[in-house]
């Protein structure tokens, strides 16, 4: 557990992707079974523990503490977490000259998989007692895991995905070998570990179908190779604007995968009770407001679909308000047989079948575009400007399903950006490599005489133009926040962004989808920038 | 400020002007914040320790740190050896070790059978640059109160010093900048590493080598220790400088972590080492990958011992969050109250 309690406290200060799947594989490589085999299942998310309440941690600290003196540690720091883990031992006779984490107590801290072991087995009732004896063993870091495992999420900045990768890399194997034998196994996953660490065989990829299969994921085209591709070769789709999501069921089993085959089931259950059927599918998660005969539904903005995620409970109000839909690209697997292999126009065939047979529920199928010529197409691209879409995917009809993303059969060719041109305001410190510069920018644009802010972009620009930019904002400061200036206006930023949204939580009431700096106009008066109206005329209907 | 001067009430003998805390039948301030006739100073740092007073009386090893950071700017000094009495007015005056940094002392007062002990800054655990905390009975204890909250128990240094050279060994690529504060903290930190076995060569800011230096002439073996100089800071001609620093320990003060100053380092990994780092938030705050907790004040397990050991009481309490530590020393049967001395702030540490 102690162990554990270090990698998840590395993690949480560890902003680079490389260097937090050096700690995870480092931690698994000196970590026996099964503790290990529990740790990849809290990173993954797949570690199904009985949960305690926060309400039970409070009444912890007061027991020990008494009223006063929790209350002032717990608005001095803010999280109940960590305030418990810290304030912990306010009745362990004080040692200053310890020189253990464990001093003041005779009894090792337990390992991560007696935890697992002893939760499982421990009655609801005992469950407190078992969690204070555990405290009182553990160190402050420990503690603060500890808190974290039964209370649910880790947040320690690590996807599924990236853990599994770092699983991988211990086994010097690919990812996606790790996620076709992923889904058949379960904590504390030791025939992965023999498998990966010891020469023993690979797991069997599991005979149900409700297991996560990798995505196959597209290319950004590159326009100019256009003209050698041969336009009758490829089939074009929209690219709707949503989460893109594998359902799985199969027998009992029904499952929602995000991309980086995180499982969301929990969060749709209106999906869920529709999928009735044995097919791995994959599709674009959406909000969508049902249509009435021939009408289709009616996709609303990306921002109600967003009201659906990250929710704990979801209530019938939500369900009501924002209705979930999936609208369907590709069949992986249908009535139990595996597609993948097949080209296509054979998987897009059987799909339609399948859901021609009954009335699909919350989903449809994202239609095809006919096109004989890439002018065509590129019409069409351009004059589409619904807010659901982002552009087209090209799909060659001859292309198997392949996980990952391999380089040719897809490709996803994205509307043209939005620009516009704002005046830089607050610069703030970058992480990692980039924490020596200001390189993360609020830009804003013209609202009568005032600058109101109406994003923030921290790419799109090259190291040498970094370089410039730090020493602008240096140069240019009129106010300290922390890690953050406030500049001078002056500087013109050309920002590039997908989209314009309402948004209640800037002042400016909209919000940009994904902005980028376009380009930087160090020659641009900023008295000539952009007006916040101009954006506003941007905003999705 | 009040009525004439008398034992039985200690406000009456001690207390605070904006000067800072004023001991009338001396005569003197303690660590006074401006300039003042004549001041008893109880450690090095820039927030105790300052210049232009007509007389200054500390520990030797203090005023050698004050030669270090004023020069010429120290008016008449005089250094006591750790337990040596001088009598200032009316009043016997003792310094007495505080186990902060080297030369750090509490100022045990003593004056018509009433005493007072100011302690500074201090800590409980043992130090290897520093003589450790000596309790001295009193009647009135002025304590600190940096960490006076009990979330702040720091664990053991050498769990610190282990996390670092861990990191070392996972990360043997990146140099390790560690941001500490120029006085006590580096030195420290230098000491436990040495301690843990680390023999290699440890780089230093140029804000750091005069008084490291001056460590070394005082007997703290610090053993292999060389400014960075100007190594590495031009990446075209000097491949080797940069090399030099991967899988090194640099330190730094803490504002030079995210300097441009660290830009020559080979993909740094920075590194914090301070008693804040305890709370995440604040850790991430600095900016810190690897946040080690080594502080060189007393954590609430410390403070609470403290209060005991001394057995005033009265306890009064000086920067920091004096609620809790109050509330703790009431609940403990001492006469508890905050005193609020003018230029205390809440960095350091």
């Amino acid at each position: 557990m102690q162990h554990f309690a270090e990698l998840l406290d590395s993690l949480v200060f560890q902003p680079a992707r490389n260097a937090k799947l050096r700690l995870i594989t480092t931690y698994l490589a000196s970590t026996p079974d099964p503790d290990r085999g529990y740790a990849l299942a809290a990173l993954t998310g797949t570690l199904d523990l009985p949960n305690a309440k926060p309400a039970l941690l409070r009444e912890f600290g007061v027991q020990r503490l008494g009223e006063t003196l929790f209350t002032l540690s717990y608005d001095y720091v803010g999280d109940l977490a960590e305030t418990l883990s810290l304030v912990w031992d306010a009745n362990v006779k004080p040692d200053a000259e310890a020189t253990g984490p464990q001093a003041g107590h005779n009894r090792p801290p337990p390992s991560l998989g007696e935890v697992v072991d002893r939760l499982r087995l421990t009655s609801k009732r005992e469950t407190p007692r078992l969690i204070e004896t555990w405290l009182d063993e553990l160190d402050a870091t420990g503690r603060w895991a500890l808190i974290k495992l039964v209370t649910g999420a880790l947040r320690v900045g690590v996807s599924a995905r990236l853990a599994k990768q770092a699983a991988a890399d211990l086994g010097g194997v690919s990812v996606d070998d790790v996620e076709e034998v992923w889904h058949g196994l379960k904590p504390p996953y030791k025939s992965l570990f023999d498998w990966l660490t010891k020469g023993a065989p690979r797991p069997a990829v599991a005979t149900t179908t409700a297991v996560f299969r990798p995505l196959m994921l597209a290319n950004p085209l590159d326009e100019a190779e256009l003209p050698s591709l041969d336009p009758l070769a490829y089939r074009a789709e929209w690219k709707w604007d949503g989460i893109r999501v594998q359902l799985a069921a199969g027998g009992e089993q029904r499952r929602i995968f995000t991309r980086g085959g995180d499982d969301a089931t929990s969060a749709f259950p209106d999906i869920v009770e529709a999928m009735d059927f044995d097919a791995v599918l994959d599709g674009e998660l959406l909000v969508a407001h049902p249509g009435i005969g021939d009408v289709g539904p009616t996709i609303a903005p990306f921002n109600d679909l967003q009201q659906r995620l990250n929710r704990k409970t979801i209530t019938p109000k939500m369900l009501r308000d924002y209705p979930a839909h999936v609208r369907l690209y590709d069949a992986l697997f249908l009535g139990g047989e595996d597609l993948r292999a097949r080209s296509f126009d054979e998987r897009r065939t059987k799909l339609e079948t399948w859901f021609g047979e009954k009335p699909r529920g919350p989903f449809d199928l994202s239609p095809l575009i006919r096109f004989t010529t890439w002018d065509e197409l590129s019409e069409m691209r351009a004059g589409a400007r619904a807010a659901e879409i982002e552009g087209l995917m090209l799909k060659r009809a001859d292309s198997a399903y392949v996980a990952g993303r391999p380089k040719g059969p897809w490709f996803k060719w994205k509307r043209a950006a939005l620009t516009a041109d704002c005046v830089l305001m607050y610069a703030q410190r970058g992480h990692g490599k980039r924490s020596s510069y200001y390189s993360d920018y609020t830009f804003g644009c013209w609202r009568d005489e005032e600058l109101v802010p109406v994003g923030k972009a921290y790419s799109g620009f090259t190291d040498e133009e970094l370089l410039r930019l730090d020493k602008w904002v240096r140069d240019h400061t009129t106010n300290r926040f922390g890690p953050v200036r406030e500049v001078e206006p002056g500087l013109v930023l050309e920002i590039a962004f997908d989209a314009v949204q309402r948004s209640t939580r800037h002042k400016s009431g909209i919000a940009m989808r994904f902005p980028r700096v376009h380009r930087i106009r160090w020659d641009k008066p900023y008295a000539e920038a952009d007006k916040l109206a101009t954006l506003e005329a941007m905003l999705a209907a | 400020m009040t009525a004439d001067p008398t034992p039985s009430d200690p406000r009456s003998w001690l207390f605070t002007t904006p000067q800072g805390l004023y001991c009338a039948p001396g005569d003197f301030h303690i660590d006074p914040a401006w300039a003042v006739k004549r001041a008893v100073v109880t450690h090095g740092h820039g927030d105790h320790a300052r210049a232009g007073h007509g007389a200054t009386l500390a520990t030797r090893e203090t005023i050698e740190i004050m030669k270090v950071r004023f020069g010429e700017e120290l008016g008449a000094v005089q250094g006591l050896r750790y337990g040596e009495t001088v009598r200032i007015g009316d009043v016997d005056v003792r310094l007495v070790p505080a186990g902060h940094i080297l030369g750090s002392a509490q100022i045990v007062l003593d004056w018509q059978g009433s005493r007072i002990v100011v302690s500074g800054d201090f800590k409980r655990r043992r130090d290897p640059t520093c003589p450790p905390f000596e309790p001295v009975k009193c009647d009135v204890f002025i304590t600190e109160a940096t960490f006076a909250l009990p979330v702040f128990r720091h664990p053991p240094d050498s769990h610190e010093i282990g996390r670092l050279l861990q990191s070392l060994k996972t990360f043997p690529e990146r140099c390790h900048l560690v941001g500490v504060y120029a006085l006590g903290k580096c030195q420290r930190v230098i000491r436990l590493l040495r301690e843990a076995g680390y023999d290699k060569r440890i780089w230093l800011h140029g804000a750091l080598v005069s008084l490291c230096d001056l460590y070394t002439r005082e007997g703290v073996d610090l053993g292999d220790i060389a400014p960075v100089g100007e190594m590495g800071r031009n990446p075209k001609d000097d491949l080797f400088g940069r090399d030099v620093f991967k899988g090194a320990i640099v330190l730094c003060p803490p504002g030079a972590l995210a300097d441009r100053w660290s830009r020559r380092f080979p993909d740094p990994l920075p590194v914090a080492a301070s008693g804040w780092m305890r709370v995440r938030a604040r850790a991430r705050q600095r900016g810190a990958e690897l946040p080690l907790v080594i502080s060189d004040h007393a954590d609430w397990d410390e403070l609470c011992r403290t209060i005991r050991d001394v057995q005033a009481p009265k306890l009064w309490v000086t920067h920091g969050r004096e609620d809790a530590l109050v509330h703790q020393a009431r609940s403990m049967g001492v006469e508890a109250e905050a005193l609020h001395v003018a230029g205390r702030e809440e960095e350091g540490a």
